[in-house]
């Protein structure tokens, strides 16, 4: 089938510059002031008016946080009266500091913003597009996908984000689960219920390694138990008997300790070379590609140096602003498109696309486009006014979109490397070995976009459902 | 603080917007946040070259404070580490004291220097930190006396 990759440029027009009499009707539409993460393009959800943020899917972060919880009470109700009366009052103390201090630092990287860049305002994707688009020839070219530049005497390739309609910063990767760009995007955790970026790496390695302190714990005061009731006088069998949910503590813990103690070593390689599971996935700086040793231009050449710089380095703060009120030009619906006369190159802006449901824009389209007459008479290659709303129809092109539009960088590994009590994990050898159960998320383009595509398309056009 | 912006925005509205000029982050040092340097054409008989690049270099050094690693920010990822990271409930980061301070530079330059110049900075934490966003504004009351940059930015988008 016939790619529907067609770039909408973007109209400057029909951008902040407008003519005053369209501005003063559509002030009186907005009503009250709403909050940013209202209006928020992303995949994600939020609780307690924008303070806590959390991915669309949850994934298994309830039954991670259910297994532990779990595991933790047993081990406070079975096993510690024993120890308790038998060896020290320090066990449960630590066993609860520790169990604490996971839960902490779970629900922090669950809840925090892992380092959203915000999406770029109309007006910057029209600079970005005039910038490039110099070559003043008759047909509109979309914005090459890559911009090389040097860091640290090093060629990096950024890539231009069809979603976000910029050039993503180095180390920066789409998520598309969560459709947003996230700074030094580590992957998508669903054990965890979000990506790990920036702003909650530290989070998330200071859970993995309270998780195998907590998981090894556990496991060695529970073979501490069963071994101290046995010696006195009883069998073995007869202890299990005794204390049943030892058993299941053991079975949890034996189970999870491989891929938690595995998962911690493989984050701790990741610091201390400065690295990104991303990076080390695709192998961008791996030594086969780089003449010289280290091939990262990130990196500080030095562990302590990485390690400080990557878990005590200064936390940035968010960058979406998720509770800061929309100023009234944000707010303002683009209904000022309409009035504005569109060569047939162009199509509508996405100007306030974000800021406006899905159903709103159209309707508001169908009925511009009546008026206006500017539905192509001639059916070009790709389909005119194609309204793709729904998931199914925007997978169906997602996978010619990805075959032809962005074939290299689209994919994104959604690691699933941390499962902490899972039994049906497999022992890991190596480090960073490939899991097969990575799964390659689809490329950049949002499911949840409308997409219209007028006037004909040009050959190499691609397209991003704005 | 934030009244006071509001007023300038205010004044603002007396003019019209022309254009908007952005400067990019400059990534030749790495991820830290750096802003180019070079001067946009389209500011060429709007203002100084050397007013426009202190501003840029003020900020580049305010951002290489704010993301410094040494002592203070040890200490600060250690005591959060310690406490849980409970303690960034209670405390403002070093980065966001810098910020504070950003903004309020910012605001400054564009009392003192922008704003008479019909120029206004915003600052780039609104933007993501992507972009240092000049308006270009015109008065009203005077003729437009630059407008081959509005229908140059318009003429080269629309093809």
């Amino acid at each position: 089938m016939m790619k529907n990759c067609e770039y909408q440029q973007i109209d400057p027009r029909a951008l902040s510059v407008l003519p005053q009499s369209a501005q003063n009707n559509t002030e009186k539409t907005v009503q009250r002031s709403r909050r940013k993460w209202e209006v928020f393009p992303g995949k994600n959800r939020f609780f307690c008016d924008g303070r806590i943020i959390l991915a669309s899917q949850s994934g298994v972060l309830p039954l991670t946080l259910g297994l532990i919880i779990v595991t933790c009470g047993l081990f406070f109700a079975f096993d510690c009266p024993f120890l308790v009366k038998h060896l020290t009052v320090f066990i449960p103390v630590i066993g609860g500091a520790l169990f604490v201090f996971v839960v902490f630092s779970l629900l922090r990287t669950s809840f925090t913003d892992p380092g959203i860049l915000p999406r770029a305002t109309p007006d910057e994707a029209a600079d970005i597009e005039k910038q490039i688009d110099t070559s003043g020839s008759s047909t509109y070219r979309p914005p090459p996908r890559t911009k090389e530049i040097l860091i640290n005497q090093q060629v990096v390739k950024l890539k231009y984000c069809f979603t976000c309609k910029m050039f993503r910063p180095p180390r920066t990767s789409h998520c598309s689960l969560c459709d947003n760009c996230v700074e030094r995007f580590d992957h998508h955790c669903p054990w965890v219920g979000n990506c790990v970026g920036k702003r909650n790496y530290r989070f998330f390695y200071s859970f993995i390694i309270s998780l195998s302190f907590l998981t090894s714990f556990i496991f060695g005061c529970v073979i501490t138990h069963i071994t101290l009731r046995s010696q006195e006088g009883k069998s073995l069998v007869q202890s299990i008997q005794e204390s049943p949910a030892s058993v299941v503590e053991l079975v949890i813990c034996f189970f999870s300790i491989w891929s938690i103690l595995g998962l911690s070593g493989f984050h701790t390689y990741l610091i201390a070379s400065n690295l990104t599971t991303n990076e080390d996935i695709k192998g961008s700086w791996s030594s086969k590609r780089c003449a010289e040793e280290s091939g990262n231009p990130y990196s500080y050449n030095s562990i302590i140096t990485n390690c400080c710089a990557t878990l005590c380095g200064p936390m940035p703060p968010s960058l979406i602003d998720r509770r800061g009120f929309l100023s009234l030009d944000e707010a303002i619906p683009a209904v000022s498109a309409s009035e504005i006369e569109l060569p047939p190159f162009t199509v509508k802006s996405d100007a306030h696309m974000c800021t406006q449901s899905t159903k709103d824009v159209l309707e508001r389209m169908v009925h511009s486009y009546d008026v206006h007459g500017l539905c192509p008479p001639a059916t070009p290659k790709t389909t005119p006014l194609d309204l793709e709303v729904s998931g199914p129809a925007a997978a169906s092109s997602e996978p010619s979109l990805s075959a032809g539009c962005l074939p290299q960088d689209a994919r994104q590994p959604v690691v699933p490397p941390c499962p902490p009590f899972s039994r049906s994990n497999k022992r890991r050898d190596s480090l960073h070995s490939i899991n097969p159960a990575f799964r390659l998320a689809s490329p950049s383009p949002s499911l949840s976009r409308t997409t219209f595509i007028l006037g004909d398309a040009p050959d190499n056009g691609f397209i991003p459902l704005p | 603080m934030a009244k006071e912006f509001h007023n300038l925005q205010e004044l603002r509205h007396n003019a019209s917007l022309v254009t908007k000029v952005f400067v990019q982050r400059d990534y030749t040092e790495g991820t830290v946040c750096r802003f180019q340097a070079k001067f946009p054409s389209e500011l060429d008989n709007r203002i100084e070259r050397t007013l426009l690049e202190e501003t840029v270099k003020t900020l580049n050094s305010y951002y290489v404070e704010a993301e410094k690693i040494g002592g203070q920010s040890y200490l600060e990822g250690c005591l959060a580490c310690a406490t849980a990271y409970i303690v960034f409930l209670c405390m403002e980061t070093r980065y966001e004291k810098v910020l504070k301070k950003i903004s309020g530079y910012i605001h400054e330059q564009n009392e003192k220097i922008y704003a008479p110049r019909g120029l206004l900075l915003t600052d780039p934490v609104e933007r993501g930190m992507r972009v240092l966003e000049i308006s270009v504004f015109e008065d009203r009351g005077s003729g437009s006396s630059s407008p081959s940059s509005s229908m140059s930015s318009a003429g080269s988008s629309a093809r």
